[in-house]
């Protein structure tokens, strides 16, 4: 019997698959079970195949699993085309049946809506079922919705078929729906649920082997995102202001921030293009107010030279980066990791900007809080650079990992108190950029403060922000910005936080490399590629791309004779960074790279790591 | 009165040359250009409302005009060619009791920037925007700019300008600005009493400055003779009324081209300001959020609450 279940969703976008699985997610984890999700959806608002995945068993999940073994296929109601098989998108109504099938698991159970699915569509059915040794149970959802309540409750149907097929209790889902709804909307829901629930276990003899795990949480836990994360991180950190243009898959982020803020007296902005949201950020920032914005790699295109104004100024500001498959449009609800290069070196001029990744919601929210930290202590854009699958990606962390102080603090601020004694020109303007400044952060002082003004400028300027093109003036000034990052590598390594994640045996004698999202999806492989006997293989994800971390990255490949660096991008951009870096070990780096728009399975890179790293001996 | 900003309602008396850098008070504009005029009036406006240097932040973009940052005494930003509107909207959002003030080109704000000027505008943020039109590139030299006359020649329009200018009242109007006036360098009295109103006012005010280039628009006018349309017999509307400040506008905007300079107040309009909208509708603080990193009493909101409610 397998311990964990893969259940899958599946139905046309705007049939509310997202918060059906959201909540049946939920009801797992208070049922003590372990979740990761992962999210398939088109860029389109209504039709369109998409699912939910949930992972969900009792030991802790890091990654999607290895295909799936439930399919709830519900059809997809606002699928065009039926029957019209020479239509280009073909026959929408049974795509969430038919595309999911290739993942499906041999010994999968399949539930499908015979409402809206004729099983007659689907070329080659039965001997598909015959060959995987699929259990299958069609269920006219709709029809049970339809006598209850509405149409739109089949979800809820099917949730009931679910739990029925599992075996699994029903009181945390009702829980879940009395909080959701009330008056007849609920007790609808409530009666679809048990009524399927019921019929289910009634008239079907159950062949199938997947039964309800069982678990238990040794405290209580919470169901986020990642975008949830950097959110919750950045309202710690005091930022209270956001601006921003909607592109998916920053969106999330975004939308978060502007449910909190009027909840705690911040300001979010919706403005006209994402250069006047970098730019919104940068005036906030230098009139007091913590401050961020962001965008996925389109946006961030147009947000390039308020980055480099930002690096000039020395504004502190964070912005997100969401990553999609690109090129241009790209793929946008497809995931990618191919803006690394992007990031680091969009804007005219050598940069001063940090940059981190975080791999998992625990890092999303800690790395949070350390941009806002570096940027207002060091007073310089921090970029917090993620993907869809990161932001998208729900996984149970326990509340108490939340409960944590919040630090509005700005230590790259000068306080109104300290200005009078602070060096200023004999003109009377303050010095904001002087040279002896240490550890290179000359203290910013905040318009309305006695004895701050200075002139602030996109253009190269002296210690009171005159601007000049003076040769000895320049170098100061350009020495005196790059030396900021010794102090913020060794204030990242100062703090108690993850970031660069070494993981698995020491003694292995090979390595994984990678970066952002991956991490967990590493972990599982080389979990399985240790299973089965001596220590084969150990990783190390890294979070910090700037500063990067030589050091660490240098003493893991040390200690390996072979390395394969995975990211999911086509030409290897992070294994680039790290020859920049530490070109000496340029032959012992192994890439294994994918850019189909999903992200990595566990399988994959076990797959991966045989092929290339052992299949190489 | 806040203890931690607190040059900002200082409520005393500010001379004119208080806003004169002694680092550099002799501005670097060629002899004759008309971006010293804007200068000149825009200390006598900014003493007269009793505004003190600290407490105003001027937000420039990139050209001539915008190095009005370094000849102008107070908080100073001279940051990208075309995008001193978003930063200088946010900072008064940050801190509504700042004196904002945003300034540039006519490429700068009218060109590049357009966007953002089309924006802020319909936004009604309650800063100045000054634009000084003097109908050309000045910075890089002589190029057409937005509010070039057909057939402007330049190196790089070495037949004239096939396009004719766009008309900058009119778009403002358009856009949504609920003050907009046209004044020249050579009216000085004119200017200062534009812009004091344009301070006074509740909302976005847009001043279309005319300022000649001597350098790169030699064909140009000086700007005169000028014509107050307030003050002529001649015209006669009412800047409260959109429809004849659009009639007026245009006219306005037509004359220049055969060379005839009208100025004045073309728009007054007294809807709320958007810092006045946001607050109304609880999506923005009444007290400047700016003075909250200094507030030792106050005690921040915490994710933790979220995730207990939302998440478990
Ligand atoms: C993104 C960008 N493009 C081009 C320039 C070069 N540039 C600087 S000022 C300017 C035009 C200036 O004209 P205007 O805004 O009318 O100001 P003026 O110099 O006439 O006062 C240009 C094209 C720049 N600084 N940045
Ligand atoms: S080039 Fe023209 S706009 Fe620039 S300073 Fe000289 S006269 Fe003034
Ligand atoms: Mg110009």
């Amino acid at each position: 019997m397998d311990s964990e279940i893969i259940w899958r969703i599946a139905g046309g976008s705007g049939d509310g698959i997202v918060s059906t699985s959201e909540n049946f997610a939920k009801a797992l984890m208070r049922s003590g079970l372990n979740i990761f999700t992962h999210r398939h959806y088109p860029s389109r608002i209504r039709g369109g195949h998409t699912y939910a995945e949930i992972r969900a068993g009792p030991s802790e999940l890091k990654s999607r699993g290895d295909g799936y073994n439930f399919l709830l296929a519900l059809g997809d109601s606002f699928g065009r085309n039926q029957k019209i098989d020479s239509a280009y998108y073909g026959n929408e109504r049974i795509k969430p049946l038919t595309e999911n099938l290739d993942d499906l698991n041999e010994g999968g159970v399949i539930v499908y809506d015979t409402g809206i699915i004729d099983i007659e569509d689907v070329p080659n059915f039965s001997e598909l079922v015959a060959e995987n040794n699929w259990h299958v149970y069609p269920i006219d959802l709709r029809a049970i919705a339809k006598e209850e309540g509405r149409d739109i409750m089949r979800n809820t149907a099917g949730v009931g078929a679910t739990a029925a097929l599992l075996e699994m209790d029903l009181s945390p889902i009702e829980a879940l729906m009395k909080a959701a709804m009330k008056g007849p909307i609920f007790e609808q829901n409530l009666s679809i649920l048990r009524n399927t629930h019921k019929m289910v276990s009634d008239t079907f003899e159950f062949t199938h082997d997947i039964r309800f795990p069982t678990g238990e949480h040794s405290e209580p836990q919470a169901l986020v995102s990642g975008s949830h994360s950097i959110a919750y991180g950045a309202l710690d950190e005091g930022c209270r202001f956001i601006a921003g243009y909607p592109m998916t898959p920053w969106t999330a982020a975004f939308t978060i921030m502007c449910g909190l803020l009027p909840d705690v007296g911040g300001i979010s902005e919706q403005v006209e293009d994402e250069i006047a949201a970098a730019a919104l950020a940068i005036g906030a920032s230098h009139a007091g107010v913590k401050a961020m914005s962001g965008s996925a790699g389109g946006g961030f295109s147009l947000m390039s030279e308020p980055l480099g104004l930002a690096e000039m100024v020395e504004e502190p500001i964070v912005l997100l980066e969401a990553q999609r498959a690109g090129p241009a449009t790209g793929m946008p609800t497809k995931t990618e990791q191919a803006d690394l290069d992007h990031v680091l070196y969009t804007s005219q001029g050598d940069s001063t900007r940090v940059i981190l990744a975080p791999g998992d919601p625990k890092e999303a929210y800690e790395q949070t809080r350390l941009a806002f930290q570096i940027a207002y202590g060091y007073n310089l854009p921090v970029i917090l650079l993620y993907d869809q699958k990161l932001g998208g990606e729900l996984r149970n962390i326990p509340v108490s990992f939340f409960d944590r102080e919040p630090n509005p603090t700005m230590p790259g601020t000068i306080a109104e108190s300290d200005l009078p004694n602070a060096p200023h020109h004999p003109s009377g303007k303050y010095h904001r950029y002087r040279y002896d400044a240490p550890n290179g952060v000359s203290p910013r002082s905040i318009p309305g403060q006695k004895h701050g003004r200075f002139h602030a400028s996109g253009n190269e300027h002296t210690p009171e922000g005159h601007i000049s093109e003076d040769p000895i003036n320049r170098v100061i000034q350009v020495d005196r910005r790059m030396s900021k990052f010794s102090a913020i590598r060794d204030y990242i390594d100062s703090q108690d936080i993850s970031t660069n994640t070494e993981y698995g045996p020491d003694s292995a004698p090979y390595g994984i490399l990678t970066w952002g999202s991956n991490k967990g999806t590493i972990e599982e492989a080389i979990d399985r590629l240790n299973s089965s006997g001596d220590p084969i293989v150990k990783g190390l994800s890294v979070s910090d791309i700037c500063p990067f971390p030589t050091q660490q990255v240098t003493s893991f490949l040390d200690s390996v004779s072979k390395t394969l660096v995975v990211e999911m991008n086509v030409t290897g951009q992070f294994q680039g960074l790290v020859k920049r870096h530490l070109g000496a070990y340029g032959d012992q780096l192994y890439g294994l790279l994918k850019y189909d728009g999903n992200p990595f399975e566990p399988a994959e890179i076990v797959a991966g790591f045989e092929e290339k790293i052992i299949g190489d001996n | 009165m806040n203890t931690t900003f607190s040059a900002i309602g200082e409520n005393r008396t500010v001379e004119a040359n208080e806003f004169t850098p002694e680092i550099e008070p002799q501005p670097t504009w060629c002899p004759g250009c008309g971006d010293f005029a804007v200068l000149n009036a825009l200390k006598k406006a900014v003493s007269e409302v009793g505004r003190s240097p600290e407490e105003v932040l001027l937000v420039t973009g990139v050209g001539c005009s915008s190095k009005i940052s370094s000849y102008f005494e107070c908080y100073g930003f001279h940051s990208l060619h075309g995008r001193s509107l978003p930063i200088a909207r946010a900072a008064k959002l940050a801190n509504p009791d700042l004196l904002v003030i945003a300034a540039g080109g006519d490429g700068d704000g009218y060109g590049i920037g357009g966007n953002h000027f089309m924006h802020t505008a319909r936004e009604n943020h309650d800063i100045v925007y000054i634009v000084f039109n003097n109908e050309v590139f000045g910075l890089t030299k002589g190029q057409a700019s937005p509010t070039s006359l057909k057939g402007h020649k330049s190196k790089e329009q070495p037949l004239g300008s096939a396009k004719d200018p766009i008309r900058p009242l009119s778009m403002g109007l358009a856009a949504g600005a609920s003050y907009i006036a046209r004044t020249a360098a050579v009216n000085p009295s004119q200017a200062k009493d534009i812009l004091v109103e344009a301070i006074q006012h509740e909302g976005f005010s847009h001043i279309d400055f005319l300022t000649q280039c001597p350098t790169w628009n030699k064909d140009a006018k000086q700007y005169v003779p000028y014509v107050d349309v307030q003050k002529s017999e001649e015209y006669d509307f009412d800047p409260r009324n959109r429809v004849e400040a659009a009639q007026m506008m245009y006219e306005t905007e037509t004359a220049l081209s055969d060379g005839k300079i009208l100025t004045g107040r073309y728009f007054i309009d007294n809807r709320p300001s958007y810092q006045q909208e946001k607050i109304s509708r609880g999506s923005m603080p009444k007290e400047p959020l700016a003075y909250r990193y200094t507030d030792q009493n106050y005690k921040w909101e915490r994710s933790f609450n979220y995730v207990k409610n939302r998440h478990t």
